[in-house]
């Protein structure tokens, strides 16, 4: 029943094909794993049901990964919702096994390396009306386009901060989506000040910059340093209001301008998606600048538990370059410990690595969260969309005596709802830590649990006889 | 120096928060430590099943009270704990555990718990939502849960009330008699009490082991999951005979499901992981009996830790040697009946007759450790 290999990726993104594709290229037998139909992460993704792309150069670069991905003799299993990892010291000695559903039900992998490429997670702090139908990630905005060539509606304000921003305005004004307004939380001189890490990758820059000016061509209104004050709206979203915000992203005094509108895409930047290496035990560390907690990497992108290793957006939000670059130096990492010789390639791409951060810092930067934003949530404003606990319900439960995250959510069952945290997480550790003059660390986080994806019991359990269930022995009478 | 109170409570679980609380009450001045969070270990990650039909024999009429005092917890205890007193059936699906059943219930009846042994149809009737298969089933108006991750802010805010000093987040690092009582030591400042009572769960052993008794106490890992919310698909507290399922679905619609599978912990680091087999087949028997939940998602599983003595009865009572000291852990379905049983305690300390006995240690010091 339990298929065994050399190493096991789970997402098959930039970081971790790449690292699939360089640990097999040494024979190491590698099976790659991902909950979408076909690879290339959130950055490159496929299009989907009979879309045949929109040929741009993501669309390229997917299929490029693609390519050599299904030439590569790795073993790809897509639509498959990894949902439990066990790990060295949590039941086993050594290694991993991975638990799997997919068409056929449960599936259970086994291998001594383990590569965790799950990417990020979108952050949207809560404002008054996010959760209304119609609000959209930013990072969704860009799903629906690639994978479906679809709009999230006909007339969109967009707003948050960050390089999407501007990719995901461009790609609605080419699909004939009348622009309300873009927001930026940055001011210009927020992106000046990057202007000379950014332009240590012209070729980036310049097409930040061009997709920019195809959105402002279309006749857009540009807000930089504004921020959506609320989402209006009964049923969905059909007016958004902005205002002018600070450097650290505060509302301040100032004129408020409102958009009639039937979406409004919106996002905060990118939390790091590092579900598996809590759950493996892993150290990790908080970086602010870099999508707030990351399990602790060495050189080679190896955590702190013996043969797991933790590459691209989910190890820090680094964007794709380095994503890429680190999945390859831990697939050769993988093969050189088994005895491939692969140092000079190591070397070229440490090298790569070091030439590639200033930028991918200089964006990360822009998309980091900004605790005066957070401090600025509204008492009455949902922060856990899961099970409705508001801002001033998070306040309550502080007042009444919680001082960890832990017992936060048994207050307020904040975090305890199907998305279990990937959504709150990030604003709700970030209030308790203001609130009790804290740092992240102290506020701590929710503990790391299976599954690591809601999945049905009925495909969990598959067809059984209930002879076969191994009842343990009863306890005593 | 610290002042020395009336009563120092190490550990702040049920046991330790129940004990304190009735101290308290009783007229002691009352100083809880607790490393962590009230109720965070098992007391507050518990499946919450209150339950006649998973307690052992010995600990029923003690059961039988403790629900009671669960199902009053509004009026006496002043906050809610989401107690929802509802029927509880224990099913048979194969003539072994038909046999399994029969004998069990009926020494727990003999015992006093109301159960009665029902059919199919009857148990049908119970409880609407069954799959198919059941042979025998037994049927107990004396069920229900909590929602046990309520249990510390209720008794945190009843503890404030009462006047105890709560000092959370204080480790205890070690246990000294002096003259006149035990000092608690922590990182920070000591406790000192004229009693002391030891209600640390699994890690009574350490503790006792500060003052010279050795208590081994066995740890056990708890698997528990639960489910995303759903519409109602069932309105009881279901079990198996050989008690290896608890499973009730919350008035907001998840359904927890437990029976005691086996997970990866220790006492040191604390339920660390769950084991996928397992979990599957403890949710295949949830399935078994209430095929509707195939279709609810699962949100969440972890592993608590529930400590077990030799015999497998509790450690309540006396520090033999030690005078004016107390251990109180070690209740199997402790959050069953562990209230009633603290308040037992409780009542020693305050020199009242207990109305029933406590548990004295003695028995697993003096001999050989027997096997349960």
């Amino acid at each position: 029943m339990t298929a065994r290999f050399d190493a096991i990726v789970i997402g098959a993104g930039p970081a971790g094909a790449e690292a699939a594709i360089a640990a097999a290229r040494h024979g190491r037998r590698v099976a790659v794993l991902d909950e979408q139909p076909a690879a290339g992460g959130q950055v490159w993704r496929a299009p989907v049901g009979g879309f045949a792309g929109k040929g741009d150069a993501d669309h390229r670069a997917g299929d490029d990964l693609r390519e050599r991905l299904a030439a590569s003799p790795a073993t790809t299993q897509f639509g498959r919702r990894v949902w439990s990892v066990v790990g060295p010291g949590l039941g086993r000695d050594t290694g991993f096994r991975v638990d799997a559903l997919g068409p056929d039900g449960n599936e259970s992998l086994e291998a001594p390396a383990l590569v965790v490429a799950t990417g990020a997670h979108e952050r949207v702090t809560p404002f008054p009306g996010w959760t209304l139908p119609g609000v959209i990630g930013l990072a969704a905005a860009t799903v629906l386009l690639k994978s479906h060539g679809a709009a999230p509606g006909a007339r969109v304000v967009v707003a948050g901060c960050g390089p999407l921003l501007a990719v995901v305005a461009a790609g609605l004004v080419a699909a004939g989506v009348e622009i309300a307004a873009i927001v930026d939380r940055a001011a210009r001189r927020d992106w000046a000040m990057r202007l000379p890490a950014l332009l240590g990758r012209p070729s980036l820059a310049l097409r930040g910059a061009m997709l920019a000016g195809r959105a402002r061509l279309a006749g857009a209104p540009f807000f930089a340093a504004h921020g959506v004050r609320r989402a209006e709206g009964e049923e969905a979203v059909r007016r958004v209001v902005i205002g002018p915000v600070d450097a650290q992203g505060a509302p301040i005094a100032g004129q408020e301008r409102a958009f009639d509108c039937d979406a409004l895409v919106v996002g905060h930047g990118l939390t790091t998606a590092c579900e598996v290496t809590r759950l493996m035990r892993a150290e990790h560390r908080y970086d602010r600048l870099r999508g707030g907690w990351m399990p602790v990497v060495d050189q080679a992108f190896r955590t702190t538990v013996e043969g797991l290793y933790a590459v691209g957006d989910g190890a820090g939000v680094r964007g794709q370059i380095m994503a890429s670059l680190a999945g390859r130096r831990a697939g050769l990492a993988i093969a050189a410990g088994q005895g491939a010789d692969v140092a000079q390639e190591c070397a070229r791409i440490d090298r790569a690595l070091v030439r590639a951060a200033p930028f991918s810092d200089a964006m990360a930067s822009l998309m980091a969260q900004r605790p005066a934003e957070v401090a600025a949530i509204a008492a009455g404003t949902v922060v856990c969309r899961c099970e409705d606990v508001t801002r001033g319900e998070i306040d309550a439960a502080i007042t009444d005596g919680a001082r960890d995250i832990d017992q936060l959510k048994h207050f307020t069952r904040c975090g305890m709802g199907p998305c279990q945290g990937r959504s709150c997480s990030d604003a709700a550790e970030e209030l308790m830590a203001a609130a009790l003059n804290v740092s992240r660390e102290t506020v701590g986080r929710w503990t790391g649990r299976p599954p690591l994806r809601p999945v049905a019991l009925g495909e969990m359990i598959g067809a059984f006889d209930y002879a076969d269930i191994p009842i343990p022995t009863p306890a005593p009478l | 120096m610290s002042a020395a109170r009336d009563l120092v409570v190490v550990g702040g679980g049920l046991h330790g928060c129940a004990t304190a609380l009735f101290a308290a009450r009783g007229g002691l001045s009352v100083t809880l430590v607790e490393r962590g969070a009230l109720c965070r270990e098992a007391s507050g990650v518990n499946a919450g099943t209150l339950t006649m039909q998973m307690t052992r024999v010995a600990l029923i009429p003690y059961a039988l009270r403790a629900h009671a005092m669960w199902a009053s917890a509004r009026d006496w205890l002043g906050h809610d704990v989401g107690v929802v007193v509802c029927d509880g059936l224990s099913l048979a699906f194969t003539e072994r555990e038909e046999e399994l059943l029969a004998f069990r219930a009926g020494k727990r009846r003999e015992a006093g718990a109301p159960i009665e042994l029902i059919g199919a149809a009857a148990a049908q009737t119970v409880e609407p939502g069954l799959g198919e298969g059941v042979r025998l089933a037994g049927h107990c108006k004396v069920d229900g849960y909590a929602n046990a991750y309520l249990t510390g802010l209720a008794f945190r805010r009843a503890l404030v009330e009462a006047g105890v000093e709560l000092r959370e987040h204080a480790e205890a690092i070690g246990i000294e008699r002096e003259a006149g009582g035990y000092v608690v030591k922590t990182r920070a400042a000591p406790a000192r009490g004229r009693r002391l009572v030891i209600a640390g769960g699994v890690w009574i052993e350490p503790m006792l082991a500060w003052l010279g008794v050795a208590l081994p106490i066995k740890v056990l890992v708890n698997q528990l999951a639960v489910t995303e919310r759903q519409r109602p698909v069932m309105r009881t507290v279901i079990g198996i005979a050989s008690g290896l399922l608890s499973l009730k679905q919350y008035p907001h619609g998840t359904t927890v499901i437990g029976g005691g599978w086996q997970g990866v912990g220790d006492r040191a680091r604390g339920g660390l992981a769950l084991r996928p087999e397992r979990l599957i087949g403890n949710i295949r028997l949830a399935c078994h009996a209430i095929p509707a939940l195939k279709q609810a998602r699962l949100a969440r599983a972890w592993a608590g830790l529930e400590a077990e003595t030799a015999d497998a009865l509790p450690a309540v009572g006396p520090i033999p040697g030690h005078p004016d000291a107390y251990v109180c852990g070690s209740v199997h379905s402790g959050y069953t009946s562990g209230l009633y049983i603290a308040r037992l305690l409780a009542d020693r300390i305050l020199g009242r007759e207990p109305e029933l006995p406590l548990f004295p240690i003695d028995r697993l010091l003096a001999q050989p450790q027997r096997a349960a």
